[in-house]
């Protein structure tokens, strides 16, 4: 099997595995979640209720795909497929190895950020369309929270950029050859990992769809396929970024040769899906105030002068 | 390339005449983030890959969502589709029409002279950097000083609330 970037075939087998691995994780999630909280989970479909994925899949494709006779229908058709490209879009830059990829672009980390905050349409577009008051107060607090944490996200990630001296994250990978970016960008790493979270809005900063206050937030009004979407691009969301995680900071494709470097990324990538799934089960949702206020007074002032002190080690250093 | 060329800017055309003729205000928000978008792709299409991200960064991905922000707080409703189609009437299109295809005729008289063959220099990232950083510094540090005013006066009116 002879892979190469950009080839047909490389691009099929990405989008296929994203979207599998999505999928899927509905299932590893709830199975998880019931073995760190001491409950079962789901288990009687198939082998340890590993079919659990198929049952839902066809519930979710056979219920009524309702649009409200209140609601825009223009955009309360195309919300669900703003959030469902973009963050699929997002995977052409990531280099899952040195043979596997889509583009080698010198633009990568800014690409991933553009599609980041294209984003955030989808989620204001679901709400505002919806015509439904739960519906707008979660797309209200929904874009104000993406808005907010693109900022630092893009902060934290400069530090990295800095480092490797390239916005590319095939090079960052390479320059990565002789320690990882999570030593000397720690902080960086610390604050890319919450507003990772805040930007694809999982739990424990789930509050634009907070199920307690505003039943399901942007996305109350959807049901069948169109619902389908956003809760999966949720889970693509979380592959995402545990995937530019993994590239950023723990050194990528990189490891001992003795396994080949697409499973040293899969294990690494797993390793932060699996940390989110227990960040969920274990901390609980701050109120959304505390959210902005956090973000605004701390962890912006703490990523510029992470920043700050990068760029004069990085000066002195040469 | 070139293909791809004229089907942006074909797209972004299109799409701005629609931000104009549209009533509904979020579906006209919509034609103008798409002919951002194209105008971005442009960008990237003629070597200007930077320029290209921070259009769909700033413009399309900050800006906008902002205006669509201030919308979903504003709650218009049908009352402003019925406004607008009483503001563009027939007659108002008299005038902006002959002075746009003025500009037309200019436009056309100018680019009939060029060879059409586009061989687009690629500018990366640290070009960019180097000449901002470089000669036009002073432009940089005046841009940071406007925006260090907007976010005092920002503080300042929320402040006071």
């Amino acid at each position: 099997m002879n892979l190469e970037i950009g080839s047909p075939l490389t691009v099929g087998l990405i989008l296929f595995a994203v979207i599998i691995t999505g999928a899927l994780l509905i299932t590893v999630e709830r199975r998880l979640l019931g073995f760190w909280q001491e409950r079962l989970g789901p288990n009687r479909v198939g082998w340890f209720g590993s079919l659990q994925v198929v049952a839902d899949m066809i519930k979710i494709f056979t219920k009524e795909d309702w649009i409200p006779p209140f609601a825009d229908r223009f955009s309360f058709v195309i919300a669900p497929g703003i959030i469902m490209s973009v963050v699929l879009l997002s995977f052409a830059v990531i280099p899952f190895a040195p043979n596997i990829g889509v583009i080698d672009s010198n633009i990568g980390v800014l690409f991933v950020l553009a599609m980041a905050s294209l984003g955030a349409y989808s989620v204001m577009l679901g709400g505002l369309s919806s015509d439904n008051k739960y519906a707008l107060l979660g797309s209200l607090r929904a874009a104000a929270q993406m808005v907010s944490y693109e900022v630092f996200m893009g902060i934290s990630l400069l530090g990295v950029v800095a480092l490797a001296g390239s916005f590319n994250l095939r090079e960052i990978v390479e320059a990565q050859a002789d320690g990882w970016y999570i030593i000397p960008q720690f902080i960086g790493f610390v604050i890319f990992l919450i507003a990772g979270v805040a930007e694809s809005h999982r739990l424990p900063f789930d509050i634009p769809e907070a199920e307690q206050e505003i039943c399901a937030g942007y996305h109350t009004e959807y049901s069948g396929m169109k619902f389908g979407m956003f809760f999966v691009a949720e889970y693509v969301g979380l592959v995402l970024i545990s995937s530019l995680i993994t590239v950023l900071f723990f050194g990528g494709w990189l490891g001992p040769t003795f396994l080949p470097p697409i499973i040293w990324f899969a294990i690494k990538a797993f390793g932060f899906i699996a940390f989110f799934i227990l960040m969920r089960a274990a901390v609980p949702r701050p109120r959304y105030d505390q959210l902005m206020t956090y973000g605004w007074l701390f962890l912006l002032p703490l990523s510029l002068v992470n920043l700050l002190v990068t760029g004069v080690i990085i000066l002195s250093t040469q | 390339m070139i293909m791809l060329f004229y089907l942006a800017a074909a797209i972004a055309v299109i799409a701005t005449i629609a931000v104009v003729l549209q009533t509904n205000i979020v579906h006209g928000l919509l034609y103008l983030i798409l002919s951002l978008l194209a105008v971005a792709v442009i960008f990237y299409v003629l070597g200007a890959p930077f320029a290209a991200v921070l259009e769909a960064i700033v413009y399309a991905g900050a800006i906008m969502v902002l205006f669509l922000f201030v919308i979903m707080m504003l709650n218009l409703g049908q009352h402003t589709q019925n406004q607008e189609r009483t503001w563009l009437t027939p007659r108002g299109w008299i005038v902006p029409s002959i002075m746009a295809a003025v500009l037309l005729g200019q436009l056309l008289n100018v680019i009939s002279g060029i060879d059409y063959e586009i061989e687009p220099t690629q500018v990366g990232v640290m070009e960019i950097s180097a000449l901002l950083f470089g000669p036009y510094v002073l432009a940089v540090e005046l841009a940071s000083i406007l925006l260090l005013a907007g976010l005092v006066a920002a503080y300042h009116l929320a402040k006071t609330k």
